[in-house]
């Protein structure tokens, strides 16, 4: 189980932002994984400059795949020129639980006492 | 010469200043074991600011009471907190 997120300058329009995370998409799912979930988290400021942008689109994805698939993946992240940073992760037993728990309980749930029970 | 006053300090290791008494005469306990949390999750800025100073740094464990295995963790999530620009490497505060 993996989960990935990445940033995308602002400067997209909407549309091509849904085209970009589309494509992401096709490439997970062609590659075998199979996305347990999608987040967009919006328009976040950062917490320092990067490039001078200010702000990015944050997207989230956990999914499962086969691992020569994550290769591919940060491969596409880093041929895109929207995608100004990206970050891969694999979960462990209790980040699945945690993940899950997360999903059940509602997003935006920023309680953190309870993680990972 | 007055009485020679023998101080002792009884169930304290040797500080190095007086500042730091303060962390050690209070329960010290890690909050991850206590609360059986399992997993730090990087994606929660709000929570790993607790662990943070004003500057951006990561807090020693001798502050924060954590144990060296949640310290550990707790560290990796900060790193990828500020990789994703949750949180800051440095801020600026200017003193």
């Amino acid at each position: 189980m993996y989960e990935t997120t990445f940033l995308s300058s602002t400067e997209l329009s909407e549309d091509q932002y849904r085209k970009l995370v589309a494509k992401f998409e096709k490439i997970l799912k062609d590659g075998g994984a199979e996305i347990i979930n999608l987040e967009h988290w919006g328009n976040k400021k950062l917490a320092y400059p990067i490039g001078k942008a200010e702000s990015a689109w944050y997207t989230f994805i956990e999914f499962s795949a086969p691992g020569d698939l994550i290769k591919k993946l940060e491969q596409e992240y880093h041929y895109d020129e929207t995608v100004i940073r990206y970050l891969t992760v694999n979960l462990d037993k209790y980040a699945v639980a945690f993940n899950k728990k997360r999903r059940e309980q509602g997003f935006g749930n920023k309680n953190n006492e309870t993680k990972g029970e | 010469m007055a009485e020679h006053h023998h101080h002792t300090r009884e169930g304290m290791g040797p500080t190095a200043t007086n500042q730091i008494k303060n962390t050690r005469l209070a329960k010290k306990y890690c909050r991850f074991k206590k609360a059986g949390i399992k997993h730090i999750d990087y994606k929660d800025a709000r929570f790993l600011e607790k662990f943070i100073n004003e500057q951006g740094k990561i807090l020693p464990r001798r502050i924060t009471g954590t144990s060296l295995k949640y310290q550990r963790r707790l560290s990796v999530a900060v790193k990828r907190a500020r990789h994703l620009a949750l949180l800051p490497f440095v801020t600026d505060r200017s003193k």
